[in-house]
């Protein structure tokens, strides 16, 4: 009994030492350049490691998707893209992360110039308690994007407009964004976001709380966003991985299992875990 | 046969009864089929509320009744000329019988008839006594002996329990509510008397302060003055140099508190703030009075300023010092409900900490902290030992922080300290500054917690 609780204790922690965590040279070609680029990094939370030396490659201009069972380090890695778990105590972090070939986590690096680079959508929408207007415009308002209120204007609309948003909410920007539906607050947060201009969107389960037919609007929306950014998306849902990713990475236990083109990666999965864990064997 | 007996042997008896009926209750579900309609801890409740409610009414009613007829049979045994005396001493002298009777010391002289008396009283309030506690504990062992028979397992008790139990409930609510509600009458009624003697627009309106009113109608300065102005003024003086200090000490640490400490250290710092809330006014006030005020005077000195050694700021600067634990503690639960995926939000979006801090956490949480400060300036404006004891009591109408000026509160404490006649315009006025002091206070929270109702409907 004891022996099998300590196993399954040592299989939960990252740091197992029969990790399997692909080395950087196995890495798929993506046939494009590189905008982010991870190699051997590592995560604990105070002691309890979240991540055991991952390495992947994110291209640019495609929409990159990780999937993986619960608790297996997805947030926590794509956090690190853009330094958002810099504030939690405890934090260690090894390895490196880069963008553009340049390190995110060197001293010289002004984490708030990385976030306007590297943006942000979170799982729940979090809208600013403010008009919708108030809410695009927060972003280009503290980088001084704009220098006067026509500038303002025009980000605010084409932000909107880029996120599907402008018919629904043009006569009423002066409004409350806490008073629109989910999906539309949703939305908004990624208007938001592409409002100071990033290159790369990290979205964390971005349509968790949405109905069908809003995450089918925000499925959209990510295609679309392609052309212009790099954009990384966690999700539970594998169907939505399928739809709107061209790389999928699968995670298991802070350990990167496998990486490779989405269709690869569904109708041939490499890994026998990987096969599992879409096949709904687990997880 | 003291109260505290009879409470002992009713709550045995109770006890009993519930422990019995509870017993009785788990004894029938196991030897019949059927369930229990309530749980036994109901039927354990019925029995000992059976026994014990009719034998506190008994117990009640029986020394009402029971005081009435004993002072008619000492009346009625008393000697003709005592029982033609007034009222007055006719009651002096029966207070006097019962003092007697207990063992104490009575204010007349000790006469034969009042020992007989007061002998008289002690049979007939022992013979009460044991009646009133026999009736009760027969009357309980009644109520006991039909309740305990009466359980089944299909008797409903759960129902009439738990409505007795929301009826004592609604007593305590109501009592809450009745003394607050006789306490504003009270105080508008006497307010109502003040005015017929003052008119109420030279109280509101009239600039000279001096109640004192002449013993004998051929003394000097024989008419009080009732104009509240100056009082008002000194009031409002007193609480804008608090929120002056208050306000910006307790926001800037309270920021600190929920954005920027160490949780650890914050852990440690609020219950550290809430116990400084709890320092007894009056340390403040002879704080005040013997260190700031007398520091404030020797500074002013040294720069050729004149700051009287009772002043509105020294009183003012240490009730907002008073203060800042409450404006910071209601402060910081404003911020720390602000949710922290708004702080993410804006974090990602590249803002700095304290952009963070002054775009999105501070406008979220504004309702809240407006609140806590209208909360903190109704709390200034009633406090009343510091400006007691540091900000003066002569009433002067002035705009200069550093003279004495009073306050609202100080002219209630001063007109009420003494002895009074309770129905001159002297002692009315301090009913009408209450009033006034009431509706003001209960205005600003009023307000304060519309604010608060009108954030939470915001933030959900
Ligand atoms: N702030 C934190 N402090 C301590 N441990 C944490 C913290 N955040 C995450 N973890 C732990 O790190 C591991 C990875 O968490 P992470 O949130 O990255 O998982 P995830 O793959 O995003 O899971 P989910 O799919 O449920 O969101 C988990 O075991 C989690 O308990
Ligand atoms: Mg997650």
């Amino acid at each position: 009994m004891v022996a099998v609780t300590q196993a399954t204790a040592r299989e939960r922690d990252a740091s197992h030492a029969d990790a399997i965590t692909i080395p950087a040279e196995r890495l798929p070609e993506l046939g494009g350049p590189v905008k982010m680029k991870a190699r051997g990094l590592k995560l604990w939370y105070s002691d309890k490691q979240a991540l055991a030396g991952i390495n992947l490659d994110v291209p640019e201009r495609k929409v990159t998707a990780f999937i993986g069972p619960s608790g297996c380090g997805k947030t926590t890695f794509l956090q690190c893209l853009n330094r958002m778990n810099d504030t939690i105590e405890g934090v260690r972090i090894e390895g490196d992360v880069t963008l553009d070939g340049a390190d995110v986590y060197d001293r010289s690096v002004d984490v708030v110039q990385l976030r306007a680079r590297v943006g942000m959508v979170f799982q729940k929408p979090n809208p600013f308690p403010k008009s919708i207007y108030d809410n695009v415009a927060y972003g280009p308002r503290i980088h001084g994007l704009a220098t006067n209120r026509g500038d303002l204007d025009g980000i605010v609309e084409s932000s909107l407009q880029r996120a599907g948003l402008w018919n629904e909410v043009k006569d009423r920007l002066g409004e409350m964004a806490t008073g629109m539906s989910g999906g539309q607050q949703q939305r908004l947060c990624i208007a938001r976001t592409i409002a100071v201009s990033p290159e790369v969107i990290l979205m964390d389960e971005p349509c968790s709380a949405l109905d069908p037919i809003s995450t089918a609007r925000v499925e959209e929306l990510i295609d679309e966003l392609r052309d212009n950014y790099t954009i990384v998306i966690v999700t539970h849902n594998l169907q939505q991985a399928a739809r709107v990713s061209q790389l999928t990475a699968f995670f298991h236990l802070g350990r990167l299992i496998e990486v490779n083109d989405t269709a690869e990666v569904f109708q041939n999965p490499g890994e026998s875990m990987t096969k599992d864990y879409i096949t709904g064997r687990f997880g | 046969m003291s109260l505290t007996f009879f409470t002992i042997v009713l709550l045995g008896l109770a006890c009993t009864g519930y422990v019995m009926g509870r017993r009785r209750a788990m004894a029938l579900a196991r030897s019949q089929t059927a369930a229990l309609h309530s749980r036994p801890v109901y039927h354990g409740w019925y029995v000992a509320l059976a026994c014990g409610l009719p034998a506190i009414v008994i117990w009640v009613a029986a020394l009402t009744i029971g005081d009435q007829l004993i002072e008619s049979a000492i009346i009625a045994s008393l000697p003709q000329e005592l029982r033609d005396a007034s009222g007055p001493v006719l009651n002096r002298f029966l207070a006097d019988a019962e003092t007697l009777a207990k063992g104490g010391q009575p204010a007349i002289d000790v006469t034969p008839a009042l020992v007989a008396a007061s002998e008289r009283f002690g049979n007939l309030r022992t013979l009460e006594h044991w009646i009133g506690f026999a009736g009760a504990l027969g009357l309980g062992l009644i109520g006991f002996g039909l309740a305990y028979r009466r359980l089944s397992t299909a008797l409903r008790v759960r129902q009439p329990v738990e409505r007795l139990l929301m009826f004592v409930l609604l007593l305590a609510a109501t009592a809450s509510i009745l003394t607050t509600v006789g306490i504003v009458f009270s105080v508008l009624f006497e307010s109502i008397r003040f005015f017929s003697q003052v008119p109420i627009f030279e109280f509101l309106f009239g600039l000279q302060w001096s109640p004192q009113i002449a013993m004998r109608t051929d003394q000097v300065g024989s008419s009080g003055a009732f104009g509240a102005v100056p009082l008002f003024a000194g009031t409002l003086m007193v609480t804008f140099i608090a929120m002056l200090v208050a306000a910006p000490i307790g926001l800037m640490s309270a920021v600190y508190l929920a954005e920027y400490a160490h949780p650890r250290f914050r852990a440690g710092a609020k219950p550290m703030l809430e116990i400084l809330a709890g320092v007894p006014t009056v340390v403040y006030g002879f704080f005040a009075a013997l260190v700031v005020a007398p520091a404030l005077r020797d500074a002013g000195a040294s720069i050729g300023l004149l700051v009287a050694s009772e002043s509105a700021i020294a009183a003012g600067s240490v009730m907002g010092i008073m203060i800042i634990p409450f404006v910071s503690s209601l402060a910081d639960d404003a911020l720390a409900a602000v949710p922290n995926a708004l702080r993410d939000a804006s974090l990602g979006l590249g803002a700095t900490r304290q952009e963070t801090i002054t775009r999105v956490v501070l406008p979220a949480a504004l309702p809240g902290i407006v609140a806590g400060l209208l909360l903190a300036v109704s709390r200034a404006i009633g406090e009343t030992m510091i400006v007691v004891m540091a900000a003066g009591l002569a009433a002067n109408l002035t705009a200069n922080p550093l003279e004495a000026v009073t306050t609202v509160t100080v002219q209630i404490v001063t007109l009420l300290v003494g002895d009074q006649e309770f129905d001159s315009a002297k002692t009315l006025a301090a009913f009408a500054l209450g009033l006034v002091l009431f509706i003001i206070t209960l205005g600003l929270n009023v307000i304060a917690l519309r604010v608060v109702q009108k954030y939470r409907e915001k933030v959900e």
